[in-house]
């Protein structure tokens, strides 16, 4: 299994998706620059990523804290969401995401 | 000692958990502990930005919420008296002639000490701020992310950007005051207190003041003085005239002045012995999240007890001439003195 996250540079990473992480999880021991403040207890909104519309509809659908919680991020789009709050599995494999802005 | 100079013994930078608890290991020594954070309340990350959420992995406690934790931490140093100097930053740190810690906050607290503890965790809470070009020009003058004093927004036309609590107070709370008052927040929805929503949904409805839902694209102005704010709603962008803006989008994290204490610090963390979690400089100690030794898990438990073997350097250095004595809590009458319950 595998993802693809887009850094803010707009460099492609593919990194290597493991059954049962949070996607955050994947892109921040990746060493890629995602603050995650909260550590994944959706509570911060600083793991925000756009996920590539071809995923959008194919994704968990976004909690209530979690639609919260992105009041607290900037430039929300419709494909925006808290990467803490995926969790990798096998439906995933190929899975795209940009980091958003800081 | 006046109303903000003060002497102690140890100056605790950051009242989060482990800070807090260092209070209690100290203390435990007879030595008297001030403690400096820039939330207006004890707690740090547990207070902020999980009060409500479970924690699962404190010793001998099943499970507690942030709020929790500090709540019985602040119940489990009160023998000791520690002094918050809340709301205010650690500013500088200087040696003194006599050989003391001078810490100096950003309203002016000045303290001095022997001993100083960083317990600041991911560094200071600070507003987070919207990534719009130009924001400096404009910050201090136009566009704030706090309200210190009501008077400064008399008659000006302020839009608030946000759909939390302190986003929906201050925009009923501010109402009486301005001139024109906005708010814009991404969707029609709102996080904040249900009642204080109501009175902002009824200011709308009585046509004195306006709700836009949009999201903050463009700063338009000049020298510093705001004219507008371009946003971009689902139909598309458009400007809001207005004066001032007040961002209201919570709190991050930014490690800011303790990167001057003149400490040695790698990826912004402070690098320490495992022994006596001290910093390279001697009497400067670093416990929690802010510090790195081979093996570092931040967790709160580790943080503990890194605050319990800093207790022991700490002792030296407060008293040089006095031998340390190891006693258990439990059996030890002077320590059970200490805490009240002898």
């Amino acid at each position: 299994m595998k993802i693809f996250v887009t850094d803010r540079d707009g460099k492609e990473h593919e990194i290597a998706g493991i059954d049962g992480w949070q996607i955050m999880e994947l892109i921040r021991d990746e060493g890629l620059p995602i603050k995650a403040e909260c550590g994944g207890s959706c509570a911060c909104a600083t793991c925000h990523v756009y996920v590539d519309e071809a995923w959008v509809n194919k994704l968990e659908e976004k909690g209530e804290e979690e639609i919260d919680m992105l009041d607290l991020a900037f430039d929300v789009e419709a494909n925006s969401r808290l990467s803490c709050q995926l969790t990798m599995k096998p439906e995933y494999d190929g899975l795209k995401v940009t980091l958003a802005p800081e | 000692m006046s109303d903000n100079h003060h002497s102690t013994d140890a100056i605790i930078i950051g009242a989060g958990p482990v800070g807090l608890f260092a209070v209690f290991e100290l203390g435990l020594l007879d030595i008297k502990a001030h403690l400096i954070d820039i939330l207006d309340y004890p707690g740090g990350q547990c207070a902020e930005l999980y009060p409500e959420k479970p924690i699962y992995d404190i010793p001998a406690i099943p499970i507690c919420t942030g709020q929790e934790l500090t709540d019985k931490l602040m119940a489990q140093i009160e023998p000791f008296g520690p002094t918050f100097h809340l709301g205010q930053m650690a500013e500088s740190v200087v040696k003194t002639d006599e050989g003391k810690w001078r810490v100096t906050t950003d309203t002016g607290t000045v303290i001095e000490a022997t001993v100083i503890i960083i317990a600041a965790g991911g560094g200071s809470f600070v507003p987070k701020k919207p990534p719009l070009q130009g924001l400096e020009e404009y910050e201090g003058s136009s566009v704030f992310y706090s309200v210190r004093k009501m008077d400064r927004f008399h008659g000006k036309n302020v839009l608030i950007a946000g759909g939390g609590d302190s986003a929906l107070d201050w925009t009923v709370n501010l109402h009486p005051l301005v001139d024109k008052m906005a708010l814009v927040h991404r969707r029609d929805d709102f996080r904040a207190a249900p009642d204080t929503v109501n009175k902002m949904r009824a200011l709308v409805d009585a046509g004195d003041m306006a709700l836009h839902i949009a999201q903050l694209k463009e700063l338009k102005g000049a020298n510093g003085q705001l004219e507008a704010v371009t946003v971009k709603g689902p139909d598309g962008e458009y400007d809001i005239e207005c004066d001032t803006l007040l961002a209201f989008y919570g709190l991050t994290m930014k490690l800011g002045p303790v990167a001057n204490f003149g400490i040695n610090l790698d990826k912004n963390l402070i690098p320490v012995d495992t022994e006596k979690f001290e910093t390279d400089v001697p009497g400067i100690f670093a416990i929690g999240d802010i510090n790195w030794y081979p093996g570092k898990l931040k967790l709160i438990l580790s943080g503990f007890h890194e605050a319990a073997l800093m207790s022991q350097q700490a002792f030296r250095y407060v008293y040089p001439e006095k031998r340390l004595r190891f006693q258990y809590t439990t059996s030890s009458s002077d320590l059970q003195e200490k805490l009240g319950v002898s």
